[in-house]
This record gives C-alpha cells, structure tokens and sequence, in this order.
C-alpha cells in the first residue's frame, strides 16, 4: 500500500514549490509558500493543519479551483502526471470530472437541495460517462451500495434534506468515487458529524481504500483522525510544510517543535488536570509569508535562536521523512510544559449540600402538534467546586439542559431546580439579581456570544458595574480579570473583531467569571477554537476554578477533554441520562453500552485496547422514541424483549455509579471485559 | 475556507472609510446630493436672477443666453427658480424620512424583541398597511388635516414607519437569537438596555442603508403630492410645484418642465446611488 513514490509520472498528485497568493486590498499576500508534496498511488496522504495554515487552499490549487482572487504565484501541480497550470480549459474540465473528486466538509451545502438523490447521482455518470438515464441510475444504485447504503432506491428518491448528515456525506462520497478518479480529495470530511457518525464515515473511508486503488487527499485539523486514515502525513503552518513523513513516525516521533506542540497540546487519552497542565503554543500563528530571511515558527518556538531569525531552514531530509528545522536532533527532547502542575480544586469539595440540584428536568417542545422530548427526568446534583461533564451526541439533550439550568428556557411542569437549597424561578426574568449572578455560562462560539458593538473593556466592565462596583474599584477589578485570561491594556481597547477565536473566548470566561459566579456552565467552550489554542483554555478554565472555587457543567462532545476536566461524567441520550459516574468509573468502565460505542468512536493517536464498537442505524427522532428503552435500535448488547417493553430505570450499581440498562452490572463487567479480550485477540479466521 | 482569508485585525470604521473612498458609486450619488444641498443651502445668493420676480415682457421665453433654463409664463427665471426649488423639497423630505425612521426603529425593536401577541398585531396590521396605495393614505390624511411642509413631515413620517418597523424587526429577531443577548439577560439587564444599548448599535449599518432608500422615496412622495397640490404650496419655487404648474404647456413649452423634472430626477437618483454605495460598502 504504501509507496514513496520517486519518479513524478507515478504520482496521482504531485505538487512542487508551490506558491500561492491571494490579492487582498490591492497586493498579494502569500497564502503557500515552497509547497512540495507527492502522492503516491494508492497512498492516502493526509494535510494536517490549524485554522488559516492553507490546508484549503492546498486542496483547492489541487484542482486548479482557487478563489478568483487567488492565483498560483511558482511552482508545479501535476495530477495523475499531467501538468495542470499548462491544461487548457476544456482539459481541465475534463480532468476535474474524470481524475479528480472532492469531498467538502458541509454535506448539506454541497447538495443540490431542489434534486432528489437520484437526479444529483445520474448527472455525474451522464456528464462524465456519457451513459444513458437507465445505466447510470443503475450505477447510482450500485454506487451506493458500496458506501454501504442499504436501501439505495429509497435514498435516491429522497431529497438531501430527508437524510441524515452522515447519510448525506455517504452520498458524496458515492458521487465522488462514482467517476473512479485517480485522486480523491477530503476536505474535512467528518468535521460537522456526530463522533459515532464520523467513525462509521471513516470506516468506510477506509474501506473503499482497500476496495479501490484511489488515492487520498486528506485534509482535517484532527491529528487522530489524520493519524488513524493516512500513509503518510504533512504538517502545513503558516502556509509552509514543516514536516512531512509516515504518519505513525511523525506522530510517534515528531521531528519538528510545531508538530510536538500539536500532539502535546491536546489532552492524550487519559490524561486528568491532576496530571498536569496541558503544553500550550504560545503566541498565534503568523501572517503566511510573514517572515522572509526566518523559520516560520520562530516567534512561538522554545528551541528558537539567531540563526532560526536569519535563515529560512531547508527541509531536513531524516531518511523517508523531513523536517524543516534548524534543530530536528534537539526536538525529541524538548521540554514538556506540564512540570509545571495547575493549581486544582484539589478533588470536589463535598460541602453538606450541593450547590445546585434539579429534579425531575425535562423539558417538551411542541412541534406543529407533535411533543418533542428535549430532556427527560434529568436529576443531578452539583457539588461546590467540582466539575460535571455533560456528554452526548448532538441532540442528546446537553445544550437543552444547560439553558434550563440558565432560565433561558422554561422546563415543564414538575421540574425543580434548587440554587443551594432554595428553589429557582424558571425564568431568568423572574430571578433576582443574586441568583442571576450565581450561574453563568460561556458559550461554544464567542463570535456571538460578544456583541460586536461593544469594546472589550464594556463587554466586561458591565458584568461588573451589575455586580455593584463602582469607579476605582470596577476598574481595578476589571484589569485584575484581564490579567486573570491575560488580556493586555491594549486589547481592552478593542472591538471583538480584531481579536482571534481564542482572545474572545478569553473575553467571554472573564465576563461570565466577572460577577463571582458560583457554577459556570461551559457549553463546548473549545470546540470552536484550534487545539493550541484550545490547550491554553482549558488551563485557564483549571486555574480559575481553583481560584474561586466555582462549580463547572461542562458540556462537550470531545471525550478526552471532558476527562482531563470533568470530576463525574454525566452521558446523555436523547435527553435521558444513561450514565452517571466519577470521570473514571464513566471513563474505565465498565460502563453503559451507549457510552461504550461512544468511546470506541472517538478516534484517538494511540490504538486503544477496546474493541471497535459502531453504532447501527440513525439516533431516533425526539417526537417518534422508540417503546422501551430509548436506546434499543441502535444497542449492540441489546438482550431481548425486556429493552424493547419496559424502559431501564437508572440504578445505583457502584458507589456514586448509575447505569440505566437491564443488562445487570456484573453482567456488563463481564461482556466489556470480555469484548476487550477478544478485541486485543487475532481474530479467529 | 480555512486557508483563503487573510484577516487583518483593523478598526472597522477605518476600514469602512478607506471603501467608501474606493466606491464610485457612493462618491457620485453623495456628489450630487451635496450640490443640491448646497443649492438648497445658498440658492439665493447662487441663482443669477431672483426666482421670484416676473417679467411681463419675457414670459415663457425659450433657452437663451439671458435665461439659460427660459423663463415659466410669469417671466420667471427658470435656471434661478430650480436652483432655489431644492431647497423645500430638502427640508420636507429629509425630516420626513428622520421622522419615519426613528419611529419605525422603536416599533421595530419593540416588536422584534417581545415576539408573541403584540408582534403578531403589529405585524398585520403592518401588512395590511402595505397593502394600501400609500400615497391615497397621505393625500386622505392630508386632506383631512390640512396642508402645510409640517403636516407634510408628519404623514409621510408616519406612512413610512411600518414599512422601517418590519425592515428593523426582522434584523431584530436575527440579533435576539444570538448569545449575546442570552449573555445580557444572564447579566440582569432590563428590556430597555438590551433593546437600545446591546441589539440597536449592531442593526444600525442596516439602518443606515434602509434610512437613505426611504429618503429617496421621501422625495419622490413630496414630489408626488407637490404635483397634486397636496404638498409644497405656493409661491414656493419647488420643482414637483413648477411641473404641476406648467405640464399643460409642455408641448409647446417644454422648458417650463422638464428641467424641474430633471432637476427631481437626479436628486433621486442621487439619493440612491448614496444607498447602493453605503451598502456596498457595509457588506464589504
């Protein structure tokens, strides 16, 4: 499978000192420099990248499809062996339809939304094949039984917006190979899908390449699942390749400082805030072509010196692999930032009550006259200064539950809500002023979470001018807070505009913090930003915890982040809670099946021991819930009649453990253990 | 995209005036805007001859070197009377438009905020408003309370409120979903503050863009019910007062009206330019 690929013409994509610059304003600025890579056939290479490196802009030159306003400045791209900057129009059209495809990340905006399936899947095979309407939608239909679409005549009657995201991403998928194309590009592929969702997309990824002799362009900010899909890898930054070199080396033994910030900076599999402070990147990355005479990384590199400031490295050829550093002997030792440990509310402070409980939360929205079921009987209880996390695929209920919590929603009738011991008016209107202040939340995207219209020493001034202070003493505090997510004096001034995704959510922690909250909700705080920048969050998340002694709800979807934070995991599935534990027991198992498959989703760097666990079918609608247990169609270890009748209650079955299964607990211990045995054993032939 | 933006972090409204400088389009209708108001401004001291004396001798004289525009059955200096004509058509319709768009911005935000029953009222009885030809409805309300530039101002204030109401009102709901009102809430802050302080700065280019259309149509009507004899009033020099005035003659007279004519005309078209350029450059 795997091949280095020397002589050009054997290469399905060849790209050579690349240079690419976009016009903006009036002059070019430089988007790629000096890109050189080379796919092999058959091979799957993935770009790894963080948000502005030019992954997208790579993938685009590919094709020849930039923007109009950008243009290839030097340098060479040949596809398949044809030159494509010397390809006339008509052959370039010829060559995207017939070597080429795209996978983009947004199924649903590269769908036709007015064709059915069908229509959209024939149109390939007619345009690119010349076929007839009865031959191609007879390899339509055979098309999509490779993606592993069981009903393809049903789906190809179907307009994009009666599929599921992952169904949609399949379709592509389908049109995307249907042409055989020497090269197929992924961009993004499984960004907006549910974790369970993308490792079904990823398997059959993965599985067409061993059918199909296609090569791959794989383009994702994910290292696992970078890690878990290609040959070899290329780490771009700034717009320049840093490294470059099989994928299990590179991320086994990076050679380059940034890739060793990137496998650092994300929390690794098991990794607790006990353990540790995450390693952050500091600095942001630079303006591509920012620094002609100098290595890119420079600025936010521990190893950096003179000589990094006044040359630009050339890739370091490391025997099959490269690295553009002055210094690739010194990276494997480099120093790991986590020495030095967080500050950690030191284990949950049991006070003799929690600081919030509810019970019985459910909440039922009326939809054109059908009830559905957001959250269902969710009783929890917070502790002071501990930290849940909330998880769960999206629409199990997790942002439902924290705008109930917030009063932004009103739960139905019989829910309860107690802010220390005293109950909680539904509605935020109806609470007072102290209790508004005791919980606050930071949202997953800071872009609207700020408004645009104020300036930054506003938006957190205000928190505190609504807490009572007043002058000297709100000015005060307010530097305290900006020193506190190390804000500087200079970006007080500014409007949320001019500051990068990780600079405003450091906006939004100190103004929910501002009022001396006593339970933050964090709805996927991070899961907008880059890892490096991610890192840099949940740390100040940590230390701020400590030092006011506030209560988290974290919700993520991110499991391993949700460990390194959370004290007790709470697992929902539409809107039910199906698990609830100490992070470990939750984490470690043994544990409830939903939460088993969502483990095995979750790609990670290191091949885990688990067994491979995916889920069959789609997560049901929250108007149509299957009678029973909730989670019986999709259930791996469903045992019969008594999940499809009678809905688990959720028992206590450890200490301070509750699993809503009938699966009895010893039962469980046993099947997940043994599933593991057998998961590590060869498989019988 | 991830790779193809190049985000400089720059003042915004720095940015937005380097793309108003950059705009042909913003810079010609603003051009012609600004000549009619100075005209509007200092049409006395500009016009070569007084706009208001008649000449019995030379009444309905054609273009000439004397009379660069003729002269109106009175003898009247046409060039001098278009030039100072701006001046009530630019007062009216301005503060109309002021008018129209502060009370349309209140109802708008009003009703966008609260939802449920007072914007389900609102926003029919908005429709049903639409529904009517505008121009009757002011014509009636006039008639009704009498002719003056005041009452002018006032009807096409209020004629044009809901139509600025529904324009705010749907940017409203945009806003109202978004965190940051979640946040204010959170935050304890009243209905007012959240209305004035946190939502109206952010719809305010939207505002600005809608505020300059309306302002064209605003002539457009003051013109419209000049010419029907229902809006500027004599001896005024207006120019939708001239066209009424002397359409009858256009046939053999055609000077008489059609320099007033164009004279409105530009000024639209004027007005509208400035629209599309302050659009364009907000988008930008």
């Amino acid at each position: 499978m795997r091949s280095s690929g020397d002589a050009p013409v054997d290469s399905a994509l060849a790209i050579e000192n690349l240079d690419v610059a976009f016009r903006v304003r009036g002059r070019d600025r430089p988007v790629l420099r000096r890109l050189s890579l080379r796919i092999g056939r058959g091979e799957s290479y993935g770009l790894v990248g963080e948000s502005g490196s030019g992954k997208s802009t790579a993938a685009l030159a590919a094709v020849r499809y930039l923007p109009r306003n950008g243009r290839v400045t030097g340098g060479r791209i040949l596809v398949d062996g044809r030159d494509l900057m010397t390809l006339s129009n008509a052959k370039l059209r010829e060559l995207r339809t017939q070597s080429v495809s795209m996978v983009y990340q947004d199924p649903g905006r590269a769908l036709n939304p007015t064709l059915r399936i069908g229509r959209q899947m024939t149109e390939v095979f007619e345009a690119a094949a010349g076929l007839t309407c009865a031959a191609a939608l007879e390899r339509a239909a055979d098309m999509l039984a490779k993606v592993r679409i069981s009903n393809p005549a049903r789906v190809m009657a179907n307009y994009p917006h009666e599929l599921s995201g992952g169904m949609q991403q399949r379709v592509i998928i389908a049109m995307a190979l249907s042409t055989e194309p020497a090269l197929l590009i992924l961009d993004e592929p499984t960004t907006g899908l549910d974790a369970t969702v993308e490792a079904k997309v990823l398997d059959l990824i993965a599985r067409l390449r061993a059918d199909l002799s296609t090569s791959i362009l794989f383009i994702s900010h994910s290292l696992p699942v970078i890690a878990r899909m290609c040959d070899r890898v290329g780490i771009l930054y700034a717009g320049e390749l840093v490294e470059e070199g099989p994928a299990s080396i590179v991320f086994d033994k990076p050679r380059h400082p940034y890739t060793v910030g990137l496998l650092r900076c994300a929390p690794r599999y098991g990794q607790r805030k006990h353990d540790g402070r995450l390693t952050t990147i500091p600095g942001f990355p630079p303006l591509p072509g920012a620094c002609v005479d100098c290595c890119i990384f420079t600025d936010r590199c521990v190893l950096s010196t003179d000589l990094c400031r006044q040359q630009t490295p050339a890739p370091v050829d490391l025997g099959g692999r490269s690295s553009r550093c002055h210094y690739t002997e010194l990276v494997p030792d480099m120093p790991y930032d986590d020495a030095n440990a967080l500050p950690v509310a030191t284990g949950p402070m049991r006070g003799d009550r929690p600081v919030l409980r509810t019970r019985h939360l459910s909440k039922t929205y009326q939809v054109r006259g059908k009830s559905l079921h957001a959250v269902h009987d969710v009783t929890l209880d917070l502790w002071p200064g501990e930290t849940l996390g909330l998880v769960g695929e999206s629409g199990s209920g997790k942002s439902s539950i924290a705008k109930l919590l917030l009063g932004l929603e009103s739960p139905d009738a019989g829910s309860s809500i107690e802010l220390e011991g005293t109950a909680l008016p539904a509605r935020a209107i109806r609470r007072s002023r102290a209790q508004l202040k005791a919980l606050q939340i930071v949202f997953q995207n800071p872009g609207s979470a700020l408004n645009a219209s104020h300036s930054v020493r506003r938006l957190i001034g205000r928190g505190l001018r609504q807490a009572g202070l007043r002058g000297e003493e709100c000015e005060e505090s307010l530097q305290a807070w900006a020193r506190a997510v190390r804000l500087s004096g200079q970006h007080l001034q500014e409007k949320p505009r001019a500051l990068s995704g990780g600079l405003k959510q450091r906006v939004a922690i100190a103004r929910a913090f501002a009022g001396g909250p006593k339970i933050v909700v964090c709805d996927e705080p991070t899961s907008a930003l880059d890892v490096s920048v991610q890192a840099a969050i949940l740390n100040l998340l940590v230390e701020l915890q400590a030092d006011q002694q506030v209560s988290y709800i974290f919700i993520s979807h991110d499991l391993r982040v949700v460990y390194y934070l959370a004290d007790r995991i709470a697992v929902l599935y539409l809107g039910r809670l199906v698990e609830i534990g100490s992070a470990e027991s939750v984490f470690i198992g043994p544990h409830h099946p939903y939460t088993e498959a969502l483990l095995s989703a979750n790609p990670s760097l290191v091949d885990g021991e688990q067994p491979v666990i995916r889920l069959e079918g789609e997560i049901p609608s929250e108007s149509d819930l299957p009678a029973g247990c909730v989670f019986q169609t999709r259930c791996p270890r469903k045992i019969g009649h008594i999940c499809e009748q009678q809905e688990p209650a959720l028992i206590e079955v450890e200490h301070r453990h509750s699993i809503r299964c009938h699966i009895p607990f010893e039962e469980l211990k046993a099947l997940q253990l043994k599933g593991s045995a057998t998961g590590n054993a060869p498989g019988p032939s | 995209m991830t790779g193809g933006e190049i985000v400089r972090p720059r003042s915004l409204r720095s940015e937005r005036l380097r793309a108003a400088g950059r705009s042909a389009t913003l810079i010609i209708g603003l051009a012609i805007l600004i000549f009619w108001v100075t005209c509007a401004l200092f049409g006395s001291r500009i016009a070569p001859l007084n706009p208001y004396a008649d000449n019995l001798l030379a009444t309905l004289a054609p273009p000439s070197f004397a009379h660069w525009f003729g002269t109106d059955q009175l003898g009247r200096d046409i060039f001098s009377r278009v030039i100072v004509g701006a001046r009530d058509i630019l007062t009216v319709a301005p503060l109309a438009t002021l008018l129209g768009t502060v009370l349309g911005t209140a109802l708008g935000l009003f009703v966008g905020y609260y939802r449920g029953v007072v914007d389900d009222v609102v926003s029919r009885v908005i429709e049903a408003v639409q529904a009517l030809p505008l121009v009757i409805v002011a014509l009636m309300a006039l008639a009704a309370v009498g002719t003056s530039n005041l009452t002018v101002v006032i009807v096409i204030g209020f004629v044009f409120t809901p139509l600025i109401a529904r324009t705010v009102r749907s940017a409203v709901l945009i806003e109202n979903s978004l965190d940051y009102v979640a946040a204010a809430h959170l935050r304890g802050e009243g209905a007012l503050y959240i209305m004035f302080v946190e939502i109206l700065p952010n719809v305010l280019p939207l505002l600005l863009v809608e505020g300059t259309v309306r302002f064209g149509y605003a002539i457009f009507f003051v013109a419209s019910l000049s010419f029907i004899g229902f809006g500027i009033q004599p001896p005024s020099a207006d120019w939708g007062l001239a066209i009424s005035e002397n359409y009858s003659l256009i046939g053999s007279y055609w000077w008489t009206v059609i320099f007033d004519a164009l004279a409105t005309a530009s000024l639209v078209v004027g007005v509208n330019l400035a629209a599309d350029g302050i659009q364009g450059v907000l988008q930008a």
